[in-house]
């Protein structure tokens, strides 16, 4: 049976086993600090990741039981204009969301950290590229990032990828000729999966289902840094639900981390320094539980910015067929972007980053699954429907606004008595103008390559990226932002968020390897207090 | 397209029973000994409805099928039961229409039977109704193993398919 009590002593104590956690536990227990991860999912045993691609595959299993999400323990409210499907863009477990994710590393562009000076929209960051700049090298080096130097449109960098990006794929080269066409400069994709084995680690073979599952462990996940933290003497309790933070009677700094066990009951893990690393919804969320008689809405919430301004990106796409094969679906990951389109010339549309995907259209076995068809019939069917596709996709910035909010819903609780988090979410003009954009030159492009278009997701039928971001703000100004740049709230003075919901805007670029750079800056700063 | 052992060795990759087989594992299974994690008659339903549900191009059927079970159902007692369970529900069909279990139905009446039962029609379902379970644990069982193997896939265009771990060369390669 685990143990899981509390450590009798701990300089860490860190809420959160995901990418953030997990960076932060590796650094500051290789540095010989005593560190306890508590870990409200479970640890997921590596050798049943087939089955998990199974079910990912067959049509009886929905998205969410891949890794388990759901029940009373995920309860969660979606109260604004637009649904948020909040389980199906997160996973709780060792491992945490990158478990799901797809993998997609770039750092975030000069603009990204002065937009609004730049353009009048959003905000700024209160650091700048240059001060993330070598973090952003380490962070690729400690996610094994395959990549290439080749993108005009990326900010400076000082040495290569660790490692060689992946090749284009066929469909690539066909796009290549459109987009020189239509005036669309294209480059690689740098992928947090190996394109060469690595630490024991082996190469990318090729499953196809990067997300939600990649059964040979190519693809980058925080497991990776929770064993290495656990191998430095770290130790991290699983099925460990953090319930609220307890503060001292001046209010000044954490003193417990109070958690749940599977038994039923509550443990205080006490600690010298704590780190929230639980993600952009359950981290303001843990904040508002933990309210005090000090602090009636909620620790480190003076700015009452907590849970405000939640972001996401928003999916834009364009897709249609060829009259030649396009072969896709043989990998689960992309191999050509374009960046042109990122940077904003004013504040007529925001941040878009362009995709060619090399999954377009419906795989073989997920059509001979699904038909209502067998025998010749489904092969002709399949014959006629796989194998032609092309689909342009595209993450769109969505600016920061104070009303879509992760907050606590009035009524709902879960397994543990709690308020489930309610996440308000809308889109702006501003968000629909740029979606708009993003569709035009998608669109440009098929009609370059020759494509019959056959659909759209445009501003009424966009969905979120699943990136999570916004919700405690960054910045110099205890009024403005809850955290100040060296990612310790202002209110508390051993309290540390290095994650997406720091970000105060959030670009359009796949946030990981932004949250793993800030992990990074964290457990510097944090090392120098303890 | 003739199914090889090492599609069938493919096919358990893909469900994560590659390791549940050993070196003679992949033996054709046709006792009915303890040792089998389903019997002789699910596996020869198996065989029955991978003769219905697979194009006619695929050859080596029967034994595909009976190799993949092997290692499919070997540690696996709630799916290997789930299985059964669903080749009853199909036999229960089959009686009340045909006086007969499905396996000894000529090709044509197994067709007729299993579209009969809306088995075609039916979302899967592993804890639904019957005609549910058998499109869950009997159709879509076998087609799952069949198109993520290479052959499976060739018949449908991709070398490499979904849940087939085939490396990183195809996606490069233009159609040949």
């Amino acid at each position: 049976m685990a143990d899981r009590q509390p450590a009798d002593r701990a300089d860490v104590c860190v809420v959160g086993a995901g990418p953030a956690g997990g960076i932060v536990a590796d650094k500051l227990a290789s540095q010989g600090y005593d560190v306890v991860v508590l870990e409200a999912g479970p640890r997921f045993d590596d050798a049943d990741r087939e089955q998990r691609m199974e079910r990912s595959i067959r049509p009886a299993h929905g998205p969410d039981s891949v890794w388990e999400m759901g029940g009373e323990r995920d309860a969660y409210a979606s109260t604004g204009e637009r649904h948020y499907p909040l389980n199906a863009a997160r996973v709780k477990g060792v491992g945490g969301s990158t478990l799901h994710w797809q993998g997609m590393v770039m750092r975030l562009h000069e603009q990204d950290f002065n937009v609004e000076s730049e353009t009048g929209v959003g905000a700024d960051w209160p650091i700048d590229y240059e001060d993330l700049r070598p973090h952003y090298a380490a962070a690729e080096e400690q996610l094994g990032v395959a990549g290439a130097s080749d993108n005009p449109f990326a900010p400076p960098r000082e040495q290569p990828h660790p490692l060689p990006a992946f090749p284009p794929s066929y469909s690539d080269s066909l796009f290549a000729e459109a987009c020189e066409e239509a005036g669309v400069t294209t480059h690689s994709v740098p992928n947090a999966r190996l394109s060469e084995s690595r630490n024991e680690r082996s190469a990318c073979v090729g499953y196809g289902t990067c997300q939600p599952v990649c059964p040979s462990g190519a693809k980058y996940d925080a497991t990776i840094h929770v064993a290495r933290a656990e191998q430095h003497g770290a130790r991290v309790v699983d099925r460990a639900p953090v319930q609220r933070l307890e503060h001292d009677a001046a209010g000044e700094r954490v003193t417990a981390a109070v958690y749940a066990t599977p038994d039923g009951t509550e443990h205080r893990q006490e600690a010298r320094e704590f780190v929230l690393a639980a993600g952009g919804v359950e981290n303001p969320r843990l904040l508002l539980l933990s309210e005090s008689e000090q602090y009636p809405d909620g620790l480190a919430n003076s700015s009452g910015l907590v849970g405000r301004y939640f972001m996401d990106h928003l999916f834009a796409g364009v897709g249609g067929t060829l009259d030649e094969p396009t072969r896709q679906n043989h990998v689960g990951f992309n191999t050509t972007e374009s960046h042109q389109f990122y940077d904003r010339e004013d504040d007529s549309r925001g941040a878009i980053k362009l995709e060619f995907l090399n999954y377009a259209g419906p795989s073989p076995v997920e059509m001979a699954l699904t038909g209502d068809d067998w025998g010749d019939e489904m092969l002709e069917r399949i014959r006629d429907g796989y194998g032609n596709h092309v689909t342009v996709g595209a993450l769109v910035e969505q600016p920061p606004r104070k009303e879509n909010r992760v907050r606590l819903h009035p009524e709902r609780t879960d397994d543990h008595g709690n308020p489930v988090p309610d996440v308000v979410w809308s889109l702006d003009d501003y968000t629909r103008r740029t979606i708009e954009r993003a569709n035009e030159i998608q669109r440009e492009i098929l009609e370059e390559l020759g494509a019959d278009v056959q659909w759209t997701v445009g501003p009424e039928s966009t969905g979120p990226a699943f990136h999570h971001m916004g919700t405690t703000r960054m910045g110099d100004d205890p009024e403005t932002s809850v955290v100040n740049p060296q990612l310790r709230t202002h209110d508390l003075r051993n309290l540390t968020i290095p994650s997406s919901s720091v970000f105060p805007t959030g670009g359009a670029m796949n946030p990981t390897l932004t949250i793993a750079a800030l992990a990074l800056k964290a457990a510097g700063h944090v090392a120098e207090r303890l | 397209m003739e199914l090889t052992r090492r599609d069938a060795l493919a096919a358990l990759a893909a469900v994560g029973a590659a390791g549940a087989v050993g070196a003679g594992g992949l033996a054709l299974s046709q006792s009915n000994g303890d040792d089998q994690p389903v019997s002789d008659h699910e596996l020869a339903t198996l065989v029955a409805v991978g003769g219905v549900v697979y194009p006619t191009e695929v050859e080596g059927v029967e034994s595909f099928v009976r190799r993949y079970s092997v290692g499919r159902f070997a540690d696996r007692p709630e799916y290997a039961a789930g299985v059964a369970d669903a080749v009853a529900a199909l036999d229960d069909y089959t009686r009340v229409w045909h006086d007969a279990e499905f396996a000894s139905l000529d090709a044509e009446t197994r067709e007729e039977t299993l579209s009969g039962m809306e088995v075609d029609i039916s979302d899967p379902a592993p804890d639904g109704e019957d005609r549910e379970r058998v499109r869950y644990y009997l159709v879509n069982e076998l087609l799952y193993a069949l198109f993520s193997t290479p052959t499976g896939g060739e018949l449908a265009g991709i070398e490499n398919p979904q849940g087939h771990p085939g490396g990183t060369a195809s996606y490069r390669r233009g159609p040949q």
